[in-house]
């Protein structure tokens, strides 16, 4: 199939072409399983060496190659041609300074993410035995759905709350704030919730519901800012994920 | 030019990147971390099932079994010594980091749960043991954001989206590195006391790949274009289940679980090439196997690609067959391989729990690299002589625990020990070292190369000449390989060197995010490679693990129980022309464990 991908450029370097603007180009002979990355990669190899953007792993786990394509946040690696139809739009994620045709300045967005300490703490004396420390399957599920957050940024960048106040922390700092908070091995619940619980932090969620189908890992992130919401509001982490019943395998 | 000045400096922002910055930085070195991507986009990240460790917490493990798995999965060419401290020190490592916090699954007891993978078996071979210690189907995603995020905590400096060009050596050692900005395109000058470079593989001068746009081997050639060697080149590994023509990999915890290969005719073929451990043969055993059903017109459809099977249905009637209690449901296998699921159900549109995975081996790991000792340290010959200040871990190098053929998890295993071990060498070694001047002009030859680079104005795009090695080198440099082949690759890819050199163009003349002259420039490191892979594959005239030679079918221990030292023989890191190597084959294979027990003397493989 033949397809037109309308692509958003801005070169700072080059008169012209240093205010943002669209540019079309055209692809034939398009499978319709084809990723929208593959073609990025034959715009760029075949037709225009200056289009400019991210991308390592191409299928959805490095988070280099968030986009907003069709108008929503999405991996380039990951949305195939067929989903999309034969126009294509590909622009810049949405919120943070442009640097040059889709890439963009992910340093505010890593700066929310180091202020909310993303990073276990437990100071206390190791298993005298000199083996890990233990956890139930029940409390390794509670965060499980976090874990699997991988900084890409689609989220915070889908959300209105933080188009409109860069310097809330955003989806994704809130994400991985609750991947500790609902550790059980972890001791900086409370620290956190206090980042959490400051002007920028968690109120400014207007639980607007952006976030959650803009994940490509499918996290549940509004259930989960809701979840940093009531264990502020509780002052504790108890009794606020319920955990189904975990098959126990010998 | 900006110059910085360090300890030590890490090359790359991987498991062993970021292994060895935080324990040099724990050990009280200042460090810095340069890598060309977010840290957290390292392929590290990538990694799915497991990582080995005789942890024990389901049925009794030793190290030493681990141990024997590895030098028996290497086909006999892994350093023994090595392979011990690989197993050993895995243990340490796995408990290292639950206690950084790395949410690995737990067993009912709340203990790390572990997996079979294969080659990985109890009792010097016995039966498939339970040690890939795993947190989902995303395991190295869990490991990546752990010691990023460990490594936050610690303060370490991280130069993100720096990409290191060339390695600056001085009086004999080596004093940093040489990296672009990318988002200015201006040069930087990292000088330390220690270098280490865990720079990854270079899967993608193959064309069928697991391995990410960024794997290209930078790290590789520009040690090797400063006058380190690369040893076992020949040695790179096809994983046997990759998604069919994308090649992205789908884990061996498939067949962990219960999964099996099934050709067309619906037959369990691995039954007839590993008839204890069957699905569960070193990757490749397994990879040739496909091949070779895949020649005898088994491929499903008569195609060149067979089913991977996971489907309960199929998984409990093997259980049945096999007198196992254990059972499985669709429901479990939605938890445990969550991700693979969604690779297939995104880019294939099938849902394993109901249909087979269309699959073909894909290239996806080098065995060989930049030669280490097991504290990391670079070393130049046989002799096992050190290049001072300069370090290597993970992928990009070759200790070699390894050996012809890595068992599944022990890359994972690899990169935690050795960038732990090479993190630990460095914090001793700067508290003493001096600190070595820089070398006069340290940028002068890398600025004439992008200079010459970016006044190239011939006709052939990088493109073109990438898509033409990779598949020369899939189709004659892959599983299997003859003299006529191998040779023929040599001669294109020369071919292609000389096209690079002479006639490249390419679009970009900028400075900011010029991914263009970036990606040429990675070109040229992967063309070095591809040259040094083929020269050493045609050289080495036996089949060992990965090197399976059509006109030298057997295993030769007599003459090659040693490795290959690809040498630098070019007057100038960017001397056109051939590319120059001697290749030098007096460096004996380590078989200290043999020596005390027979059971790890080199002895045919079965499975």
């Amino acid at each position: 199939m033949d397809v037109t991908f309308r692509i958003r450029r801005y070169n700072p370097e080059i008169p012209g072409k240093d205010k943002p603007h669209w540019q079309e180009f055209k692809l034939s002979d398009v499978e319709p399983t084809d990723r929208v990355l593959e073609m990025l990669h034959r715009i760029k190899w075949e037709q225009d060496g200056t289009l400019a953007f991210r991308r390592s792993c191409a299928h959805g786990v490095c988070g280099s190659d968030a986009m907003r394509i069709n108008g929503v946040n999405r991996l380039a690696c990951k949305v195939l041609v067929r989903d999309l139809g034969n126009r294509i739009q590909v622009e810049p994620i949405l919120g943070l300074p442009v640097l040059k045709d889709l890439i963009v300045d992910m340093e505010p967005f890593f700066e929310h993410y180091r202020a909310v300490m993303p990073f276990f703490v437990n100071d206390t004396p190791l298993p005298a035995d000199g083996r890990e420390r233990l956890q139930s399957p029940e409390d390794r599920e509670k965060f499980d759905d976090t874990t699997k957050c991988i900084l890409c940024a689609c989220c915070t960048t889908a959300c209105p709350s933080f188009w409109a106040n860069g310097k809330y922390v955003g989806p994704a700092a809130i994400v991985q704030a609750h991947r500790f908070i609902f550790d059980s091995r972890d001791l900086a619940g409370d620290d956190r919730l206090d980042i959490l619980a400051s002007p920028d932090g968690v109120w400014r969620c207007r639980t607007i519901f952006n976030c959650t189908p803009a994940c490509p890992r499918d996290i549940e992130i509004t259930k989960a800012i809701g979840e940093v919401k009531l264990a502020i509001r509780n002052g504790s982490t108890e009794g606020i994920i319920e955990v189904r019943d975990i098959k126990h395998e010998a | 030019m900006q110059t910085h000045q360090f300890d030590a400096i890490i090359v790359g922002a991987g498991g062993a990147g970021l292994m060895a910055a935080l324990y040099a930085s724990k050990g009280g070195a200042n460090v810095a971390v340069v890598s060309k991507l977010y840290p957290t986009r390292s392929h590290t990240g990538t990694a799915q099932g497991g990582i080995g460790a005789a942890l024990g917490n389901h049925e009794p493990d030793n190290p030493l079994w681990h141990a024997y798995d590895t030098v028996k999965g290497g086909d006999y060419l892994a350093d023994q010594n090595a392979a011990k401290v690989l197993a050993e020190n895995a243990i340490d490592a796995v408990i290292e980091l639950e206690h950084m916090g790395l949410p690995f699954d737990r067993t009912p007891e709340g203990r790390i749960s572990q997996r079979r993978f294969g080659g990985h078996t109890s009792n010097f071979g016995e039966k498939p043991v339970r040690r890939a210690c795993h947190a989902a189907d995303r395991t190295g995603h869990m490991i990546l954001q752990t010691l990023y995020q460990q490594c936050i905590k610690n303060q370490v400096r991280f130069f993100d989206e720096y990409h290191v060009v060339d390695v600056l050596m001085n009086r004999g050692a080596c004093v940093g590195v040489v990296a672009v900005q990318l988002g200015t395109g201006e040069l930087h000058v990292f000088h330390g006391k220690a270098t280490l470079f865990a720079t990854g593989g270079w899967g993608k001068m193959f064309q069928v790949t697991s391995n990410a746009h960024s794997l290209t081997g930078d790290g590789a050639a520009v040690t090797f274009r400063r006058g380190v060697p690369m040893q076992d080149m020949e040695f790179f590994q096809f994983h046997p289940t990759g998604i069919y023509k994308m090649g992205i990999l789908i884990t061996e915890g498939v067949r962990g679980e219960g999964g099996v290969l099934i050709n067309r005719h619906g037959e369990r073929f691995m039954e007839k090439y590993a008839p204890r451990i069957k699905d569960l043969a070193s990757r490749d055993v397994v990879s040739r196997a496909i091949y070779l059903e895949i020649r005898d017109g088994n491929g499903i459809q008569g195609k060149d690609y067979v089913y991977l099977d996971v489907r309960p249905e199929t998984v409990n009637r093997y259980l049945a067959e096999a007198g196992e209690s254990r059972r499985v449901t669709g429901e479990e296998i939605e938890k445990k391989l969550p991700d693979i699921l969604d690779f297939c159900r995104v880019y294939l549109g099938v849902d394993p729990v109901k249909e087979p995975m269309p699959i073909q081996p894909t290239a996806h790991y080098a065995m060989g690299g930049i030669p280490t000792n097991v504290d990391a340290e670079v070393v130049m010959d046989e002799n096992w002589t050190v290049l001072p200040g300069m370090y290597a871990a993970g992928e990009c190098a070759c200790v070699s625990c390894h050996g012809a053929n890595r068992l599944g998890t022990n890359s994972l295993v690899d990169l935690v020990v050795f960038g732990r071990r090479g993190g630990m060498k460095i914090a001793e070694f700067v508290k003493q070292a001096d600190l070595i001047p820089l070398p006069a002009n340290p940028t002068a030859e890398i600025e004439a190369e992008f200079k010459r680079l970016r006044a190239s104005k011939g006709k052939i795009r990088p493109g073109q000449i990438r898509a033409k090695m990779q598949k020369t080198m899939m189709d004659y440099v892959g599983v299997f390989r003859e003299a006529k082949g191998i040779q023929q690759a040599i001669d294109t890819v020369e071919e292609l060197r000389h096209q690079y050199q002479t006639d490249l163009v390419f679009d970009d003349q900028g400075y900011r995010f010029n991914t263009d002259l970036i990606e040429a420039w990675e070109l040229g490191a992967m063309l070095d490679l591809a040259a040094i892979t083929a020269q050493s594959a045609l050289a080495r005239t036996e089949s060992r693990g990965a090197h399976s030679r059509e006109d030298f079918q057997q295993r030769d221990d007599v003459n090659w129980l040693v490795h290959t030292l690809a040498c630098p023989k070019q007057a100038s890191p960017y001397q056109t022309g051939p590319m120059e190597i001697e290749l030098n084959f007096k460096k004996k294979v380590d078989l200290s464990l043999a020596e005390v027990d027979p059971r790890f003397a080199p002895k045919e493989r079965v499975y």
